[in-house]
């Protein structure tokens, strides 16, 4: 034991437990999931049936045995896979505590159940389906920027960095969302978003959007030029900083400047 | 402050009792100024080594200021501008070299200047106290009264208050002159007449979406989605674009036919989509934080929160009045188009808008 | 005074030289003052002036924060002048921001951006004007706190009050407009607001709102005529009104705090050559080098990033900066009322926000005055007032420095719902409470504090100060060595003067014939008691109290 804890600084260390951690959910995962899974047959309707299965155990009760929503969860009928991918993916789904808004969290399924439970809702009515990759890449930014200010700034503000909405409601900061889940948003208006469907924003605008908000989000495309951000939440922060650390530094200095300068002492 | 300071081992218990007589009292009962306490050397006054030492010391801020400005000169020619140069700083953020080397510089250079400017008045120049006496503001009588006979006598002499008729259309002329400059500014712009009542909006005009610049098919607007669309007849490159967006512009949403309360907002949209000026009606944002599931719409400036579903009515915030609706049909190839302008002002309220 | 004797030996020791050489060469530097003096009388004036003295204290400085963060303001401002294009013309962007390549905006925000991008050092210029501009008017309004809560205001110095109030008032007005400037998202939402807000006016809002802007909004002109008030006609004025304040504190001589050897006939401290002018000139270079260093690491006012102006768009946390914050806030917190009669429409919603906007200044203008004629006080004051000596001041001032903090957060309800996790709704609201309940409290609590402080003070003159240590007596018990104060300490708590509430006029006069007592005398009556009735202040102990209680039972 000893010597295992000696090596836990060891720069493999987080490989080798990371290689186990995988290793117990893969095997947890094997002993929990139904034995047919075991198949190698990866056809939709498998997808379908393993998608139908996580559903029942994570999501029907509160959507309903078939989806068909309750008084805790709308209808997943015809949202689409796009939808499930965003929720889920973002670990928004599942809900933990009613509340304004559920928040995104951390991720409890891995891509593969959540494309099955994608596919699953999918199955029950039309919808937006998930993004391919080429429908992510090759917009424009500037053209994005315009786009970003018409359609999303007024929620999300001009950074991506979020804003309040009613009643304890917010837009949340766009920093670190995938491109993926940017479209899924887009196209599905998860919760109090509404949303921008192709027949009115066409996948090139998403295209251009998506290039905008992954360049404004990253410090690198991105540079704060003349300093630190402060948040980047307009005039506000800038005045509590101006306050506190500008005017705070020159009452300092006035303070110093005014201080008596200590006496010899009487010997 | 001062006694604060001054209170140390020599004020303990005994020593102040020691004072033997108590406190000194003034006429009035109360204590006695005992005037100024007699000036105490610093260190520098009466020890050349530590003079010479603080000496060093200014001299040391003054140099540091002369390296800073070399430095902020060498920085002005080493970085250089534009949006793609920049640097990781810890932890500061990704910045500008150039920016953040000239501040810095420009910053140290001065601050030694100064700090070097305090440290010598603090350490070297003398501080010992002065009283300078004050003296009344106010004049004695016999100035006063001296004043005021100059002025009598310059009032006579000038005859300012006999002589009505002079003093009236002096003053006379005097009001009326500045008319002059009011009458100057009649041309900084046009009379307001009905421009506020109108917009571009008129029956049969088709609506344009922002994004795609094309018409909107009615079928293209789903429930849950928010759109915004202009008249078909503006361009962004018109040269009245911005006063024209600035009242045209128009928020478009689908709602379930069922979900909508208002009946006369109902009969204005088309199959439940309705079309609201997204200019607030508070003082003018342009307003569009659509929370597609409670179907408000709030102002990112001023939180006046909108409902949709009843006709635009306000629910919370500062805003007066319900956001105008414009009423909307299909042309006959399924485009939404005007059926009407706008029917009030669009806008913040003012004055003379009537509804 | 060592420096005199000193200043007369150095003086003969020239004289000597001179005679030596035999000719009555004069220095050179002597030789050009004499130049001037000749021609301008300046000897006169630097009599009077270069020794003058100064006191010393930190809050004495505040106002210099403000005076310098002006001049770094006009003097950034002037380098941005030669850059900065202030017209509303449409250009299609090529610069070197690639993220807004091809947008269309006006040629007032290219200029913005190309100041940020392709100047060198304009972008450090521009962030240390804004920088500049956020301090200068936070330190106006802490050196007007300073002056208010030690009733530096008192005859003679009303009429330089109202300069300083005038300098406030300017100082928001021309930073709000140099926000306005860059014409990107932000500064035009505020140009919309400002519409809004005219609009809102009685009668002639229309006309006003035309005539401003040119015609409707945003028309063409706004930025030019902006660009004309901002850096030509209120800097004018202010530099004016600087001047004239400045004239002012030199002719009033400087208030000092109460202390040994000070008094309302005398100022004690030292002179403007050399102390004042080392310190208050190094003082100078160190507002602009911790400006200069904060506009190094800190971004303010990226413009690039909010995108240039249409005002079918808009970004939240759309704020203006934070001295119109509390203006922000007031708007926000109103609901919106609006009267609709007679084919017109009054907008409350705006209009209310407009009149109280005002009055917070108005109370601050008139306060010297109001507080004049209340205390009936016509005397010179330059011992300054610990605040907590005037209670019912020093509780109005933080009563408004209260409702000042609730519209602040009024104004930005919006992120302290975000980064409280609250709603938005609900914050409102309690502002909305606040802002009637909310100063009431902070006087009432401040002016018990007051009380307490005074009471305290008047504890420590009489039983002397704890030492922190322990004595046991004789017969066992515990007791805390008091040691007296020092004489210099006495006086000092006990200087300022405790006037008695005005009285009424006898009810008949000496004739015997009843007197009528307008309302006005009784109000006058009423507040006088409010300032200085025993609920407001604690009679300071006399020399004979402190004698009975040292001689009774000796020192503790």
């Amino acid at each position: 034991m000893k010597k295992l804890s000696a090596r836990r600084r060891h720069p493999l260390a987080a490989l080798v437990v990371l290689i186990f951690a995988l290793a117990a959910v893969g095997s947890l995962y094997a002993a929990l999931a139904p034995t047919n899974s075991a198949s190698a047959d990866a056809s939709q309707s498998l997808q379908v049936e393993e998608g139908k299965r996580l559903y029942q155990v994570g999501c029907a009760s509160c959507h309903g045995l078939n989806a068909e929503g309750t008084k805790d969860g709308p209808s997943l009928i015809g949202v689409g896979g796009a939808a499930v991918d965003f929720q889920v993916g973002t670990g928004r789904m599942p809900a933990q505590q009613p509340g304004a808004q559920v928040p995104k969290k951390k991720v409890i399924y891995d891509q593969g159940q959540i494309d099955q439970l994608a596919a699953y809702v999918a199955s029950l009515g039309a919808g937006p389906a998930q993004p391919v990759a080429s429908q992510l890449t090759g917009g424009d930014v500037a053209r994005g920027g315009e786009l970003f200010r018409t359609n999303c700034a007024q929620c999300h503000n001009f950074a991506g960095a979020g804003g309040a909405l009613s009643e304890g409601k917010f837009a949340p900061s766009l920093a670190g969302v995938s491109a993926k889940h940017i479209y899924e948003a887009m196209i599905t208006g998860p919760q109090n978003m509404p949303s921008f469907p192709n027949s009115t924003m066409p996948e090139q605008a998403k295209k251009d959007i998506i290039a905008y908000v992954n360049h404004t989000t990253n410090s690198d495309s991105n540079p704060s030029y003349g300093g630190m951000t402060l948040g980047s939440i307009g005039p506000v922060s800038e005045g509590l900083f101006g306050w506190i650390f500008a005017l705070g530094a020159l009452i300092g200095v006035a303070i110093w400047i005014a201080a008596r300068t200590p006496k010899a002492k009487k010997s | 402050m001062t006694s604060q300071d001054n209170m140390s081992e020599e004020h303990l218990p005994e020593a102040a009792h020691g004072h033997g007589g108590g406190p000194v009292v003034s006429k009035d009962g109360y204590f006695a100024d005992p005037g100024l306490p007699p000036h105490e050397h610093r260190r520098t006054d009466i020890d050349e080594k530590a003079a010479r030492r603080a000496e060093r010391q200014v001299a040391m801020w003054f140099l540091l200021s002369m390296l800073a400005t070399v430095g902020f000169i060498a920085s002005y020619v080493i970085f250089k501008p534009g949006p793609t140069h920049h640097v990781f700083i810890w932890p500061i953020g990704n910045v500008s070299p150039l920016n953040f080397a000239l501040g810095v510089t420009l910053g140290i250079s001065l601050f030694a200047i100064g700090a070097g400017a305090v440290h010598w008045a603090r350490t070297l120049m003398s501080d010992e106290e002065h009283i300078a006496e004050r003296h009344p503001i106010e004049a004695t009588p016999e100035v006063r009264e001296q004043v005021f006979a100059d002025f009598r006598q310059g009032s006579k002499e000038s005859g300012f208050g006999r002589r009505k008729l002079i003093r009236n259309t002096m003053i006379g002329a005097m009001a009326m002159v500045p008319l002059s400059a009011v009458v100057l500014f009649r041309d900084l712009g046009p009379l307001p007449e009905k421009k506020l009542d109108t917009t571009g909006w008129k029956a049969g005009m088709l609506l344009k979406n922002m994004n795609t610049g094309e018409p909107i098919q009615a079928s293209d607007v789903q429930v849950g989605s928010l759109t915004f669309a202009m008249p078909a007849d503006l361009s962004e490159d018109d040269e009245d674009f911005q006063e024209r967006i600035a009242k045209d512009a128009l928020m478009l949403v689908r709602l379930q036919p069922g979900d909508i309360k208002d009946k006369k907002s109902a009969d204005w949209g088309y199959h439940g989509v309705l079309a609201f000026s997204k200019i607030c009606t508070h003082v003018g944002c342009p307003i569009s934080l659509y929370e597609q599931q409670t179907h408000h719409v709030l102002c990112p400036c001023h939180q006046s929160t909108f409902d949709l579903s009843d006709g635009a009515r306000v629910i919370f915030g500062p805003a007066g009045h319900a956001l105008p609706q414009l009423q909307i049909g299909v042309d006959n190839t399924g485009n939404l188009e005007a059926l009407n302008g706008f029917t009030v002002p669009v806008g913040p309220g003012f004055w003379e808008r009537s509804e | 005074m060592s420096t005199h004797i000193s200043d007369a030996t150095s003086g003969a020791h020239e004289e000597i030289g001179h005679s030596e050489a035999g000719v009555e060469q004069k220095h050179l530097g002597e030789k050009s003052a004499d130049w001037v003096d000749g021609r301008l009388g300046v000897y006169n004036l630097a009599k009077a002036n270069l020794r003058k003295i100064f006191p010393d204290h930190w809050s004495f400085m505040l106002g210099e924060i403000c005076l310098y963060s002006f001049i770094i303001i006009i003097l950034t401002g002037v380098y941005l002048t030669l850059f900065f294009n202030p017209s509303m013309g449409e250009v299609v962007y090529h610069g070197t921001y690639t993220p807004l390549q091809g947008i269309k905006m006006s040629e007032a925000y290219k200029s913005a951006l190309d100041i940020s991008f392709d100047v060198r050092g304009g972008l450090l210029i521009r962030q240390i004007h804004h920088w500049a501009a956020i301090v200068f008017v936070a330190a106006m309004l802490v050196h007007m706190m300073r002056v208010f809560f030690t009733g530096a205001f008192r005859k003679p110095r009303e009429i330089n009050w109202l300069f300083g109030f005038l300098l406030l008032f300017l100082g928001m007005f021309d930073g709000f407009m140099g926000y306005s400037l860059p014409d990107d998202l932000l500064s035009g939402t505020g140009i919309r607001f400002m519409e809004g807000a005219i609009l809102s006016v009685p009668l002639v809002g229309t006309y006003l709102q035309m005539f401003l802007y040119g015609g409707q909004f945003p028309g063409n002109d706004i930025i030019p005529r902006f660009f004309t008030i901002h850096v030509l006609l209120i800097p004018g004025i202010m530099l004016g009104l600087l001047v004239a304040h400045l004239i002012l504190v030199f002719y009033h001589k400087h208030t000092q705090f109460a202390g040994p050897g000070r008094t309302e006939k005398n100022v004690v401290g030292m002179p403007l050559m050399p102390v004042y002018m080392a310190k208050a000139g190094g003082f100078f270079f160190l507002v602009f080098g911790v400006i200069a260093f904060v506009s190094a690491i800190a971004s303010v006012n990226p413009i690039w990033e909010y995108g240039p102006y249409r005002p079918d768009q808009v970004s939240t946390d759309a704020q203006p900066d934070w001295y119109m914050g509390f203006s922000e806030g007031l708007i926000r917190i109103m609901p919106g009322w609006e009267i609709r009669a007679w084919g017109h429409t009054l907008e409350l919603g705006v209009f209310i926000p407009l009149v109280i906007f005002g009055l917070m200044f108005v109370v601050i203008a008139i306060y010297p005055f109001l507080e004049g004629w209340i205390t009936g006080d016509k005397r010179e004051h330059h011992i300054l007032d610990r605040p907590r000596n005037a209670p019912v001041r020093t509780g109005l001032g933080v009563a408004w420095i209260a409702e000042y903090i609730i519209l602040l957060v009024g104004g930005g309800n919006d992120l302290f719902a975000t980064h409280l996790h609250l709603s938005i709704d609900a914050i409102t609201w309690a502002c909305r409470v606040l802002f009637f309940v909310g100063p009431v409290i902070a006087f009432m609590v401040t002016k018990r504090w007051c009380m307490g402080l005074q009471r305290r003070d008047k504890d420590k003159i009489l039983h002397g100060r704890e030492t922190g240590t322990i004595k046991r007596l004789p017969h066992g018990e515990f007791i805390e060595v008091h040691a007296q104060l020092p004489q210099e300490e006495l006086f000092r708590l006990t200087a300022h003067e405790q006037s008695a509430p005005a009285e009424l006029p006898a009810a008949v006069d000496e004739n015997g014939v009843k007197r009528k007592i307008g309302s006005i005398t009784k109000l006058r009556a009423k507040l006088s008691a409010g300032y200085f009735g025993p609920q407001s202040q604690i009679a300071k102990p006399t020399a004979e109290e402190h004698a009975e209680i040292t001689s009774g039972h000796g020192h503790h």
